[in-house]
């Protein structure tokens, strides 16, 4: 599915809306939450899970070819972990007894 | 890092803000917005959403695990994980943000 077969399903359910709002509703959400990752901040969608920002520091790289040391520049990158009750649909909505890693969270 | 968490109440804010929608219909809607991306993800299928980026669902093998606490073996059934693959629109946006309020003001 992409973004415009989310904004004609979501037409389908709501035929009292135009799609022209149905699609800013679409791109506000999604912007709301890269403004909110710009910010630093996290988004927690709870059963479905969790935006954050993950900081990777500077470090010396090397180019695999030559050998030669570069310098990479600290940088940030958009994280997604997915949240319980997603992923026991992914899963057929059973609980497999996969992990146990976190009683707490999204 | 950071401080914030932004929750569905905010992004109800935001649509209630954007179109002229009662605060109830702009919570459905996001509930909805998310409903669809769920039961496209359950059915295995991929979702796109440009300029933010992409879900895909990748099945893992079965193997056997161990407890890192007992060494005790267990096994992992075969199962579904969902990836998130952000966009370079996401990315690019993100460290042109942070990385330039981190220059000002180093930790967190």
């Amino acid at each position: 599915m992409i973004k415009s077969e989310l904004i004609a399903r979501l037409a389908e359910k709501n035929p009292h809306l135009y799609q022209r709002d149905i699609e800013r509703i679409v791109g506000c959400i999604f912007d709301e939450i890269t403004a909110a990752l710009a910010r630093g901040d996290r988004v927690e969608l709870r059963g479905f899970g969790a935006f954050s920002v993950k900081e990777r520091p500077a470090r010396t790289g090397r180019n695999p070819r030559t050998g030669d040391a570069v310098s990479v520049a600290q940088k940030f990158v958009p994280f997604f972990k997915t949240g319980k009750e997603l992923r026991e649909s992914l899963n057929g909505g059973a609980h497999p007894d996969d992990d146990h890693e976190d009683e707490h969270e999204a | 890092m950071a401080g914030n968490t932004v929750t569905r109440a905010q992004l109800s804010e935001a649509v209630y803000q954007e179109v002229g929608l009662s605060r109830n219909e702009s919570a459905d809607l996001v509930e909805s917005v998310l409903g669809h991306i769920v039961e496209s993800l359950s059915k295995g299928d991929s979702v796109k959403i440009s300029s933010f980026g992409s879900f895909h669902v990748r099945s893992k093998g079965g193997r056997i695990g161990r407890n890192p606490k007992t060494g005790e073996e267990v096994p992992i059934q075969p199962r579904k994980v969902l990836i998130f693959r952000a966009s370079h629109v996401l990315k690019e946006r993100i460290n042109a943000a942070l990385t330039s309020i981190r220059a000002v003001k180093p930790q967190s």
